[in-house]
């Protein structure tokens, strides 16, 4: 489960950093465990152009969200979903998920994850935390131009 | 690294005891040996039990208190068997027990009907009732079960709650005792064991306190019940509870002992079927405890199973199960020490302590504890420990805990040291 790409987001996150200026910050906690995670998205013209995220939490929570920030910035909110549905998909699969290596690139490290499903919401953590505060910002963009 | 020699030798024949729970012959993870240390979750239960609820269901299953058939008198004669057995356990009157779904239950039972009490037609029943400046006394190491209830019956009530603070190594700081149990205070609900901390927590003086202004003592005994003698007399509080399945026990029980005046002037909690006297369309009467307080088919195979777990534990002796378990614990806090950047979260020696476990590795997450051991056999708790405000006083969000039981042996706490081990080196943590 503990692949190498895993371990080294772990020790040096992506994107761990308090994000000024944002559009949208979340706090998502998982009650089973405690850890929790302050996520910041920043959007121009309907792509994602920086998620900064703090908090606590295991080695599998910081290396996903980690992952994540480094996938999805710079693609539009709509390609960041869909990579968001894939890996959800593929976390949800209890081990037998085809994991599309083409969209979810270093992700797909995660795979050996969806086997323990005590550890799946670990994975998740930092994804719905940024679907939150994606749709949030896009929910006040379209709010601020009518 | 190899096992070191036990300070004390243990009281108890485990190997023996281990070749009665069926489940604790099984392989782990690709025909690892299993390491199950994890009882104070839930415990595995000894082949005595299962036959036992097998048995009542193959031989007398029927309604209890119900109908006037040979199966149906079984059926009560098992249940109420089952009854006078748990009482004997805990040198209780088996009327003075209330059979619940589970220990959490069994606390609300006691918070809904203190509740209910401001509605009571009877002098002895209006008694009860909590007043806006009332005040409940909680303590900051009660398990989510014995605090979210009081919380919600000061919301209903108008009462405040109140708190016992932890010291630094995890007991409770009794400095401010009788100002914070003052003359206002109605309740005071607190865990004789911490689930978390493996904490003892002086019953004696907390009582007496709570004597002298009159305040009702309700005593969570689901880390205690199970491993050490419980006498309800010498305790001298007015409700214990505790969980079957922490102690041998099925699943789907839990058990409400409560003094025989108090449960006698308690309104109910849960209303229906056999709890009522007499029932017209408007209104209705109720038994007398216990029935009052158990509506609805009640819960007779779990009882059985129960009590058959209480005649293990009694055959095999009380006394020697809490002096194994303190061997273990003693023999585990001198074994973690020896780890560098782990922490206890607890008290670090076994005076007044029970096997319960917690720890910090540095930079490792308990989550990542966890797996590493589960993929080497052992099983342990991570998380929080349904127990948040304790974790948010010694400023964690997670522990690993390790918690042992009769059927665990010093090599089960090499395996556990060794794991810590290996889960360092894997994390490159040194």
């Amino acid at each position: 489960m503990y692949q190498e790409i895993i371990l080294d987001h772990y020790r040096n996150p992506v994107g761990r950093l308090i994000l000024e200026p944002f559009d949208a910050e979340v706090h998502h906690v998982n009650p089973t465990c405690g850890d929790e995670i302050t996520l910041r998205v920043k959007i121009n013209d309907g792509v994602v152009t920086a998620i900064g995220h703090q908090g606590q939490g295991c080695s599998i929570s910081q290396a996903s969200t980690s992952v994540m920030t480094e996938l999805l910035e710079g693609r539009t909110v709509q390609q960041a979903l869909e990579v968001e549905a894939g890996f959800l998909a593929l976390m949800q699969s209890r081990g037998a998920g085809q994991p599309d290596e083409e969209l979810l690139e270093d992700a797909v490290a995660f795979s050996g994850v969806s086997k323990y499903p005590a550890r799946v919401k670990c994975a998740l953590l930092g994804w719905m935390a940024f679907k939150d505060a994606a749709l949030q910002a896009v929910a006040q963009s379209v709010k601020d131009q009518s | 690294m190899t096992s070191r020699t036990p300070s004390s030798v243990t009281a108890l024949d485990v190997t023996r005891i281990k070749a009665d729970f069926p489940l604790l012959q099984r392989t782990i993870r690709d025909g690892k040996r299993l390491v199950y240390l994890d009882s104070g979750a839930t415990s595995q239960k000894p082949s005595s039990v299962l036959d036992a609820e097998r048995r009542f269901y193959e031989m007398h299953n029927a309604a209890v208190h119900r109908g006037a058939h040979q199966l149906g008198e079984e059926a009560t004669d098992a249940y109420e068997g089952a009854r006078e057995t748990i009482a004997r356990f805990i040198g209780a009157q088996s009327g003075d027990i209330v059979f619940t779904k589970n220990a959490t239950e069994a606390i609300n039972l006691v918070a809904y009907s203190l509740g209910n009490a401001s509605f009571s037609d009877t002098a002895v029943g209006q008694s009860l009732s909590l007043q806006p400046g009332d005040r409940i006394v909680v303590t900051e190491m009660e398990h989510h079960a014995n605090l979210i209830p009081w919380q919600e019956l000061c919301r209903r009530t108008g009462a405040e709650l109140a708190w016992l603070g932890v010291d630094d190594e995890g007991r409770l700081d009794l400095s401010t005792l009788d100002q914070i149990i003052n003359d206002r205070t109605r309740v005071v609900a607190f865990t004789h064991q911490s689930n978390v901390l493996g904490t003892i927590n002086p019953v004696a003086e907390i009582v007496a306190r709570a004597r002298a202004v009159q305040a009702l003592v309700v005593l969570d005994a689901c880390q205690s019940a199970p491993h050490m003698p419980l006498d309800v007399v010498e305790l001298g509080v007015d409700f214990v509870t505790f969980s079957g399945h922490k102690m041998l026990g099925p699943t789907g029980i839990g058990v409400l002992w409560g003094r025989t005046e108090v449960l006698a002037a308690m309104p109910p909690f849960l209303t229906g079927g056999s709890m009522i006297e007499t029932v017209y369309m408007d209104h209705a009467t109720y038994v007398d405890p216990p029935q009052r307080f158990e509506a609805g088919t009640p819960v007779a195979a779990q009882a059985v199973g129960l009590a058959a777990a209480c005649d293990y534990l009694t055959a095999v002796g009380m006394d020697k199960v809490f002096e194994h378990e303190h061997a273990l614990t003693s023999y585990a806090l001198e074994g973690l020490a020896s780890i560098s950047g782990l922490r206890v979260i607890g008290p670090n020696n076994a005076n007044q302590r029970g096997g319960a476990v917690s720890f910090l590795v540095d930079d490792i997450h308990a989550h990542d504890v966890g797996q590493v051991l589960d993929d080497r056999g052992l099983e342990v708790r991570v998380g929080h420990h349904c127990a948040w405000p304790l974790m948010r006083r010694f400023g964690i969000a997670a522990t690993t805990r390790a918690s042992f039981y009769l059927y665990n042996d010093f090599s089960d706490v090499d395996a556990l040291v060794e794991s810590l081990d290996a889960a360092k080196t894997f994390f490159g943590v040194k």
